[in-house]
């Protein structure tokens, strides 16, 4: 049987934990098919990642280096990806449901004519895969009608792989010539936080249009935020008026999270906000109004101005410690 | 220049969708269906780029059922041009990806502007599949668009999980839009008159001489898991107390 070749993330050196969640799911293909998981690097000069994609779990970490892949533009990324799958002898490509994997995935079945499934959030033993729907409202079970699959995962719903021996590395050079019309990479305005990433955080304070201005997201949600250690999230209302950059945006349309904690404040919980935040383990919701939809998720809710209960909250917090 | 935009008929997003009995699908009795809002974004920016550019013609193309002709009638009275209505029996992404590929081939299109993503199926990969069967560059998830040299290459802003990325490419291409890429016009009574009288056409997918199966089959649907009802607590005491004891996560 085929292997299953996992797209490697990686900036600045490290790899996220997103790329270590996909090689979790592409294991779990990979036991049904009996192939090996093979992890793709793809980079300009990947130096130390190398070392650290070896010790994800993956039965082998294949680096492709080239001047070309110094950016993630898709274009270019599909055809080396589509190269590295032929010389691994995969049949399944394997992606986290990131930004960067939602861009290059389904260019990559469209170019090798593959079935793909899409933020997958189950591997099944028949070989179908679970999806959500509707902005969460369906889970439908699907089946690739081809030999050659693409799935990507959705990174809340799998777990990397524990105490995984150091992976065998092996570079592959591949002639890809780069399109007369590629895409070029201008730039990157990154956003830059000391606090922990919001997809990998094990406590997220969200912030909604309820906290009325930016200012009010550094005063008064901030110190919450760094009082838990937390990461700082947001609905799409709070982005919208500019209160907070667009990656804090949790839901449907923005970032899906799981964390152990999720405290929603000013947040009225739209059915496109559930969906990236209903899987946390323990939901707390402050809303003034009890009848704000949050309410029907929240494990604890408090009924209360933002105002006054949030400032409460981070000095009783900071009293703990 | 040639704007070819998408407007898939989708379930409005405040409906409450539930799964049907036999667990095939949803329920469809009573939901109000609408332009996919993404759609929606990318007709306002095709809208915008004619506005600036003044001559450009907008070409709205719905792939479906027949019903989806009052979603190109919603995308006409905003404004645009004419309207291509693709009928399908269920088609999958990959379906619409080669369907459309052979739509843009026949207009000639010089841009595409797609939604990023339909909120009915939530796959997020009709763009990306089309920019690679036309072999065109593709800028996703955009919250900024500048059309340069006269029509010939494009600079995009696109929202991403790090931040926001700039990438600049040459015409033709394919973009898909994110939410902030605009605030999409509603459609003026006199716009709603005029659309009445703009040509759509109608094609059978059959006619195209592409495969039309499915490559993803959907074997069953099921509601999501539902969660234990939670409770109100009094105070902030009382919230710090539940996190501490019941909860064990503070
Ligand atoms: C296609 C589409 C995609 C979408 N994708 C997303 C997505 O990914 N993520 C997302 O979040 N949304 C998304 N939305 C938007 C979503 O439908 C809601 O509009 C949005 O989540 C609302 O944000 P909010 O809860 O901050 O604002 P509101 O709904 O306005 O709620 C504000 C809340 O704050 C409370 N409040 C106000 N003042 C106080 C106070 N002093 N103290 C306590 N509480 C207070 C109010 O009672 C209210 O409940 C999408 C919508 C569409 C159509």
């Amino acid at each position: 049987m085929g292997n299953v070749l996992i797209y490697g993330e990686h900036a600045g050196g490290n790899i996220p934990k997103a790329t270590a969640v996909a090689v979790g799911a592409a294991q779990q293909i990979a036991a049904a098919s009996g192939g090996d998981t093979i992890l793709a690097l793809l980079g300009n000069d990947l130096g130390g990642v190398k070392d650290a994609a070896a010790q994800l779990g993956a039965t082998k970490v294949v680096c492709v280096e080239s001047a070309d892949l110094e950016h993630e533009t898709a274009d270019i990324r599909t055809l080396t990806m589509k190269a590295v799958a032929e010389a691994t002898g995969s049949d399944t490509v394997v992606f986290a449901a990131t930004t960067a994997g939602k861009d290059i995935a389904p260019r990559l079945a469209a170019a090798a004519e593959a079935a793909i499934a899409s933020d997958v959030t189950a591997v099944n033993d028949d070989g179908t895969f679970v999806r959500p729907m509707y902005a969460g409202n369906v889970f439908a079970t699907v089946k690739l009608e081809s030999d050659f699959k693409v799935v990507s995962v959705r990174t809340t719903a799998f777990e990397p792989v524990e105490g995984a021996a150091a992976s065998a590395s092996e570079d592959l050079s591949l002639s890809i010539e780069k399109p007369g019309n590629a895409v070029e990479f201008v730039k990157l305005d990154a956003t830059v936080s000391d606090r922990p990433v919001l997809t990998e955080a094990e406590r997220v304070v969200a912030g909604g249009r309820g906290l009325k201005s930016g200012e009010n997201f550094t005063t008064v949600l901030e110190p919450l935020v760094d009082a838990l250690g937390a990461a700082m999230g947001a609905s799409r209302a709070a982005v919208d008026a500019g209160y907070v950059p667009n990656d804090l945006q949790v839901g449907q349309t923005g970032k899906v999270i799981a964390p152990t904690l999720y405290i929603g404040v000013g947040i009225s919980g739209a059915i496109q906000h559930l969906a990236g935040m209903k899987d946390s383990k323990v939901i707390v919701a402050i809303n003034k109004d009890a009848d704000a939809p949050i309410f029907s998720v929240a494990d604890f809710g408090l009924v209360a101005d933002l105002f006054e209960a949030v400032p409460e909250l981070t000095e009783k917090v900071k009293a703990l410690a | 220049m040639k704007i070819l935009v998408t407007a898939k008929r989708v379930p409005d997003p405040e409906t409450k969708i539930k799964v049907n009995a036999d667990g095939t699908g949803i329920e469809e009795a009573g939901i109000k269906w609408v332009v996919n809002p993404f759609d929606e974004i990318a007709i306002e920016q095709a809208l915008r780029i004619k506005e600036a550019q003044g001559e450009a013609e907008v070409v709205i193309v719905s792939v479906g059922s027949s019903d989806s002709q009052e979603q190109l009638r919603t995308g006409l009275a905003m404004g645009a041009d004419r309207a291509i209505l693709v009928s399908a029996d269920n088609p999958d992404p990959t379906v619409v990806s080669r369907i459309l590929e052979k739509i843009v081939e026949k207009e000639s299109a010089d841009l595409v502007i797609l939604g990023k993503q339909a909120i009915d199926d939530d796959s997020n990969e009709v763009g990306q599949m089309l920019a690679q069967r036309l072999g065109w560059p593709q800028a996703t998830f955009i919250s900024e668009l500048e059309i340069a040299d006269g029509g010939g290459s494009a600079t995009c802003v696109r929202e991403i999980d790090g931040g926001l990325e700039t990438l600049s490419f040459p015409l033709p291409a394919v973009i898909t839009a994110d939410l902030r890429l605009n605030e999409p016009r509603y459609a003026s009574l006199p716009g709603i008159m005029k659309a009445r009288k703009k040509p759509m056409e109608e094609i059978d997918a059959a006619s195209l001489g592409i495969e039309l199966g499915r490559s993803v089959t959907i074997v069953s649907v099921e509601p999501p898991p539902e969660r234990a009802a939670g409770r109100v607590v009094k105070n902030v005491d009382e919230l710090i107390a539940a996190l501490q004891g019941e909860a064990k996560v503070l």
